[in-house]
């Protein structure tokens, strides 16, 4: 049996995923993150007298704590797990990789474990998000002028 | 290549597992498990070697020998350079031959053993494997509490280590031959499915086994895979039928035996090197000594798989060692 007759013999045998339901998951907690983002935002701007701009770093670092402490306590992969992208995308899925993977190396000591592993999933997306960001700033200036 | 064995017997076994193992249909047959990853060590590496050093212990003390009365202990584990195995002996102290084939590790420290038995090399041996699930992640996929989303043909490598004890001296269960595997890439890159790329290992190792022996298939009463999972399991049926000409009937794979696959979040099934002697060593020579079944070819499968090279775009290479074990009469 060549290769290409192999791979469709183990096509046959794997399993469906089962796509549609876990983009609808997807989006359906993706949109509820997005949601308590924003009643958090209305919170902060609301009642602390604090204006949007700030009240949207303070829910950032909120959702970051959450995620960061869930991650420890143990069952933020669980929830991932079910979750799937809807957590992983947002900001949340960001602290969750940097989170797991601090605690990995953590016992492999503060600059060979932590310091050199800690960006080990999440570097990735700085990279990637700081070019395409660029990218994105590039294309609105040459379309808009700024 | 093919062996034949004369007065190769495995005397005793020891098996030690993992919370999720002691959990699963098998739990009564293991002789020791422990309910957390850590064992009371600091780290999942030393919990591993903390594994092979109390298998190896309790083998000892079921079979009432010194560690001084062994001649030989060959053992392996998934670590790079083989962590677990070289810092357990270190205290264990027998003389060490590691070895790595990934999860035909097992199988072929058995055959290795049975190798120098039946010469007369050395009078008895230790034959160790271990794993453990989230040392092993660590080091070939995410981290543990990352946790990502996994594809259903993913299987999950099991916590534990198993030991055997081999001699000449005569007793339930005889080692009759054992054939070494040759590495097989059929082009598969998937990481998330390494049925598909142990299967035609497996395959191959068994019609050899069978030419060399020149026997039929359902000489045995059970075909014993290492760690298929469950689309593996189907896989090496149709492909085996397709490629060999042999139809696979009595035949279950380990993987799908540990776990309770229903209620247990283990994807396709169990895999790694301490997965096919955890449930050979405990549940199927259980059978064997009460008589249910007489005679088993054990197809360890490996699939070597190296991150570096995955990510380089390269296909994963597999193994398989099969080694046929009967009831002595």
């Amino acid at each position: 049996m060549d290769d290409i007759k192999y791979k469709h013999l183990v096509e046959k045998h794997s399993p469906k995923e089962d796509v549609l339901k876990n983009v609808l998951l997807s989006f359906f907690i993706g949109g509820c993150m997005g949601l308590i983002g924003q009643g958090l935002v209305d919170i902060y701007s609301n009642f602390f007298e604090i204006s949007r701009n700030d009240a949207a770093i303070f829910m950032i670092t909120t959702l970051i704590f959450i995620s960061c402490l869930l991650t420890c306590l143990g069952f933020f992969d669980k929830i991932v797990n079910f979750a799937r992208c809807g957590l992983i995308i947002p900001i949340t899925g960001f602290a969750h990789a940097m989170m797991s993977a601090t605690l990995e190396y953590k016992k492999e000591g503060l600059v060979t474990g932590i310091g050199a592993s800690m960006f080990k999933l999440a570097g990735s997306v700085i990279i990637f998000g700081v070019v395409s960001a660029y990218l994105f700033g590039l294309l609105r200036l040459i379309i808009m002028g700024g | 290549m093919t062996f034949k064995y004369n007065n190769v017997y495995i005397n005793s076994t020891s098996t030690i597992t993992g919370p999720y193992e002691s959990k699963g249909p098998l739990s009564k047959y293991f002789d020791k498990s422990y309910n957390d990853f850590y064992f009371n060590t600091k780290t999942w590496e030393l919990a591993e070697v903390k594994l092979i050093e109390e298998s190896v212990d309790i083998l000892l003390g079921k079979i009432s020998k010194l560690k001084e009365d062994i001649d030989i202990h060959i053992s392996g584990d998934l670590h790079n350079q083989i962590t677990a195995t070289n810092y357990a002996s270190s205290h264990i102290g027998i003389p060490l031959v590691g070895i790595y084939a990934a999860c035909a590790t097992s199988v072929l420290g058995l055959i290795l053993a049975s190798n120098m038995i039946d010469k007369s090399q050395v009078k008895n041996a230790i034959v160790s494997t271990s794993s453990h699930n989230n040392a092993a992640e660590k080091q070939f996929r995410y981290p543990v509490e990352y946790g990502g989303p996994k594809r259903k043909t993913t299987t999950f490598t099991s916590t534990g280590a198993a030991s055997a004890y081999l001699s000449s001296d005569k007793s339930k269960i005889k080692v009759e031959s054992a054939t070494l595997g040759s590495v097989v890439d059929l082009k598969i890159k998937d990481v998330y499915n390494m049925g598909a790329v142990m299967a035609p290992a497996a395959a191959l190792t068994i019609s050899n086994h069978l030419k060399d022996t020149k026997r039929e298939i359902d000489y045995y009463d059970l075909v014993l895979t290492g760690d298929l999972g469950i689309y593996g399991k189907e896989i090496l049926k149709e492909y085996i039928n397709t490629e060999y000409n042999i139809k696979l009937k009595n035949y279950n794979d380990c993987g799908t035996m540990i776990y309770d696959l229903k209620n247990q979040p283990v994807y396709a099934g169990a895999s790694g090197p301490a997965c096919a002697p955890l449930v050979t060593y405990s549940y199927i020579f259980d059978a064997m000594e009460k008589g249910k079944i007489n005679k088993v070819l054990l197809v360890a499968t490996g699939a070597l798989m190296s991150p570096t090279m995955v990510n380089s775009k390269n296909t994963i290479p597999a193994i398989a060692h099969a080694i046929s074990l009967e009831v002595v009469k």
